[in-house]
């Protein structure tokens, strides 16, 4: 009997993180730096300050440099859902690809179409034009990651959709519960705000650099200023969006909410940890401590009340989730590991039953086929798990990424208020240390957002959709020596385009504004 | 009554169509391919490269929408052909990274890797991509070695629905190993061959288009010959080959057989498909004999690129429409794909069918955006000139 190779499923999922986490170094200082280099030409546009256009142009070509690379990271990701997940492109496809192909029509062609009149606008179209066209780019790219995020959120949380034993997929019933689906604009707005923290950051920290080398003064205080700004409002709302995210967690993927607290045995009153070192020997069958040292927020039951809004809920644990037994909120008892396995089991052989009843012309096992699945369909991934322990995803990996994340995004509302004060005072020039600290917190944010993005997946396995269809069932049916051949392949190509990237950027920035060419 | 088979046919139509406007953007792969043999100094490369540069995110953005749009409404040939001609599409996108920043990247400094390595990944896309395009469109009528079972879900330890036949992967359509046949390797390298020197016939008529520059013009009416001779031989070739051979067609009841001069009968069988098919083929060649004979003549690539789409578009419309598998196993006859057992289901078609009512307002932006940006022929002193020149 053939059977499926383990080191394939992970040699698949590495090939996937690795395009993710390299496009997530790019995309997000398009969508941040986007809105900032808009910002900066309609305030020429408004004043016919000729510094303002410099300003935007700077940003522009960064943008441009960044963007390119961004485009060649997101196609692999797109033709990835095929060639390295073919099971779920069928299973899931219905829904799933609905999102791609409207990205394309309404956001691809936008940025594509808009982006070349602002690169070669300038002297070919009006001042209120380009502008337009610099706001369309942005926005081009701010829709392509809504939809993909509406993707991505139904991974997290599937709704809107039925399976359908005849086509042996999930079908789409309702399409606006997908794209309003809460997780899916809870999502959006995390993801797309911490890409403007980014930005903000980011022209901020090269704009210090200038200040350092005191040089482009003038240019350098006004993305400093505008920056700042963008950072505070943006910093604030993340930190709401974060709060969603939580909230949606808990109640969604309880798991992956144990996991990022390295919560082992749930409680009421649960504490949120502001720092903790996990216990490396800690196994979830045992009663070793999960921590050598932890230090809760100083706020009682904070998790809990993050995660349902009272400060004495009960946040289930890893082990729990395993042995259910305890009250959901709905009032009722969670299942154990081992009756959803159970259950996700018959779910499958109802499918077999269902169609062998087809082929036989059968329609009253047909009924009663079908009727067993729907009954047990919720716990259909359940049926493709081994054991209990592959429900939990890598603890110290998401725990540690979802605990910087969190202090990064604490240190971005510090770091924007301070510089936005210092800056508006007219003291932040002055300030060296400060100015070294805003560079240095380039690296910062982008370690945040590719934190955050491992919370995010590595949190949810072993689900590529959550709850029916575990990864180890979505992959295809190729060779892992295939697959680590283009992962070696991918790594190499983006590494050395990342270095190229860099260079180009480093010496770009060191030109400066004033190499643009005055029109 | 909107039916499902009529959305079917509907998305089958624009996925075509997507297939069509591929085609005619390729010319932006094609022109790649020409930079070091048309061009003798570096104002000419330059000039060259920036006159595709502005236009190569619409090809890019195409061939991502073509996927999306596929993957949407025809979700079971994402999950077979991209699963199981895992090399063939892992080459293509290879291909097309290297295109996506060689633009941006390549007279910058501090890239790395020289201006020279740049411009090589872009005669790489331009050869490769080209090819291999054509040679896995080509598949959709020759057919492929793989099996569909959805029943395999039901097999907890082995789930996957879709797989190759042998370990080749995809590059048995234009290699003769694995189960694939010289004889079918010969039929899709043919169109992969057409499709490269078409798209660098659709590029030369496009630097006839848009480049003021003399000593590059008097180039171009030589290399028009050089490609579109060899792109009308392969295309004939293809094209004969195709519709005097066998095609698979389904029945009522979804029986997938071969049957001899399927694709001529289905030309014959929908007239429109037949016209839209002559007028393209017709619109190509116009597009090229003006150009060729009529050195005043500019406008020949708007011709062969409106040609280009009908001719794709109607070959697609065949491979798919009058009850035939657009996706053919070579292997089991079974396992063909056809509209109506790949697409997804009604409800999605549906959804996806208003969102495409905005596709008229995308292409009215995109013409406009395109003729405000060329209102004048291009210079190497409008390239120097412009404030992003690559």
């Amino acid at each position: 009997m053939e059977l499926l190779d383990t080191s394939l499923v992970d040699w698949s999922r590495a090939q996937f993180a690795l395009t993710a986490m390299y496009h997530w170094l790019f995309v997000p200082l398009t969508l941040g730096l986007g809105v900032i280099m808009a910002v900066m030409e309609t305030f020429y546009v408004r004043t016919g300050k000729e510094e303002w256009k410099r300003a935007a142009k700077f940003w522009m070509t960064i943008f441009g440099i960044n963007f390119a690379i961004g485009v060649a990271t997101g196609i692999i990701l797109e033709f990835e859902f095929g060639t390295n997940w073919s099971n779920y492109s069928w299973f899931v496809g219905d829904i799933f690809g609905a999102p791609l192909a409207i990205e394309g029509v309404l956001a691809f062609f936008m940025e594509a179409t808009f982006i070349s009149v602002m690169f070669f606008g300038w002297k070919r179209v009006g001042k209120k034009f380009h502008l337009t066209a610099t706001w369309l780019t942005t926005l081009g790219a701010t829709i392509s990651s809504l939809w993909i995020l509406v993707a991505n959120a139904w991974m997290q949380y599937p709704v809107g959709t039925e399976f359908n034993p005849a086509t042996v997929r999930n079908e789409m019933n309702d399409f606006w519960s997908v794209l309003f689906s809460p997780v899916a604009i809870n999502k959006f707005f995390h993801t797309v705000i911490s890409a403007w923290v980014l930005g903000s950051v980011f022209v901020i920290g090269v704009s210090s650099w200038f200040l350092l080398k005191k040089r482009q003064v003038d240019f350098a205080l006004k993305g400093v200023r505008i920056g700042a700004v963008f950072g505070v409002l943006s910093s604030i709302l993340l930190l709401t969006t974060g709060h969603g995210s939580a909230y949606h967690v808990a109640h969604r993927q309880p798991m992956k909410l144990a996991v990022m607290e390295g919560l082992y045995r749930g409680e009421n009153g649960a504490d949120l940890l502001a720092f903790g070192i996990l216990n490396p020997a800690k196994n979830c069958n045992d009663a070793a401590d999960p921590f050598l040292l932890k230090i809760p927020v100083p706020v009682p039951g904070f998790l809990s009340w993050l995660g349902y809004g009272d400060c004495n809920a009960f946040v289930p644990g890893v082990n729990d989730i395993i042995e259910g037994g305890y009250t959901l909120e709905d009032g009722t008892i969670a299942l154990s590991f081992a009756e959803k396995q159970q259950r996700g089991k018959q779910a499958i052989q109802s499918l077999a039953d269902y169609r062998t009843a087809a082929e036989a012309g059968d329609g009253a096992a047909l009924t009663e086929a079908e009727a067993r699945l729907k009954k047990d369909y919720a716990f259909f991934g359940y049926g493709y798990i081994d054991k209990a322990e592959d429900l939990i995803p890598n603890v110290p990996l998401v725990f540690y990424s979802f605990h910087v994340m969190v202090a990064l995004g604490m240190y971005f509302i510090v770091f924007f208020i301070a510089v936005g004060i210092l800056a508006y005072r007219r003291r932040f020039e002055n300030i060296r240390w400060m100015q070294k600290t805003a560079l240095w917190s380039i690296p910062l944010a982008y370690i945040a957002g590719q934190a955050g993005w491992i919370v995010a997946e590595v949190g949810r396995q072993p689900w590529a959709i959550q709850d029916v269809l575990p990864v180890n069932a979505a992959i295809s049916n190729i060779s892992a020596s295939s697959v680590q051949i283009t992962f070696f392949v991918f790594l190499t190509l983006f590494s050395l385009l990342l270095a190229a990237e860099v260079g180009i950027m480093t010496k770009q920035i060191r030109k400066g504004p004033e190499a643009e060419k005055m029109d | 009554m909107i039916t499902y088979e009529f959305l079917q046919h509907y998305w089958w139509f624009l996925v075509s169509l997507l297939a069509g406007i591929l085609a005619f953007l390729l010319f932006v792969q094609g022109g790649q391919s020409m930079i070091f043999s048309l061009s003798k100094t570096e104002d000419e490369k330059r000039l060259l490269v920036n006159v595709l540069g502005r236009k190569w995110e619409y090809t890019f953005t195409t061939l991502a929408t073509f996927g999306g749009a596929f993957f949407a409404s025809f979700p079971l040939f994402y999950s077979t052909s991209f699963g199981g001609a895992y090399w063939v599409w892992i080459l293509i996108l290879l291909c097309f990274v290297l295109q996506a920043v060689a633009y941006e990247f390549q007279s910058k400094p501090g890239n790395l890797f020289g201006q020279r390595t740049y411009r090589v990944f872009l005669f790489v896309n331009g050869l490769l991509g080209t090819v291999l395009i054509g040679a896995a469109i080509s598949t959709f009528f020759t057919g492929s070695d793989f099996l569909v079972n959805k029943g395999n879900l039901t097999r907890e330890l082995m789930p996957v629905i879709s797989s190759w036949g042998s370990g080749w992967h995809g590059l048995d359509a234009a290699l003769p190993v694995g189960n694939g046949t010289l004889s079918a390797c010969l039929h899709n390298l043919s169109l992969g061959i057409a499709v490269f020197f078409l798209s660098r016939t659709l590029a030369t008529l496009y630097f006839i288009n848009r480049i003021s520059h003399a000593a590059l013009e008097s180039r171009l009416n030589r290399t028009l010959w050089i490609n579109a001779v060899p792109f009308v031989v392969f295309f004939l070739v293809f094209t004969v080959w195709t519709l005097l051979g066998s095609g698979y067609a389904v029945d009522g009841k979804g029986t997938v057989s071969l049957v001899p001069y399927k694709y001529f009968i289905n030309l014959v069988e929908m007239p429109a498909v037949l016209a839209l098919f002559l007028l393209g083929v017709v619109a190509v060649l116009y597009g090229i004999g003006i150009s060729l004979f009529c050195r005043a003549c500019r406008k020949g690539v708007w011709f062969s690129g409106a040609g280009t789409v009908a001719t794709v578009l109607s070959l697609l419309l065949i491979a798919g429409y009058n009850n035939t598998a657009f996706y053919p196993s070579s292997t089991d006859l079974q396992s063909s794909l056809t509209i109506f057992n790949a697409s997804s289901s009604r409800y999605t078609l549906t959804a996806m069918s208003w969102v495409s009512l905005l596709i008229p307002f995308v292409l009215a932006y995109i013409v406009h955006a395109w003729w405000s940006l060329e209102k004048k022929q291009a210079t190497i002193g409008d390239i120097i000139d412009d404030g992003h020149a690559y």
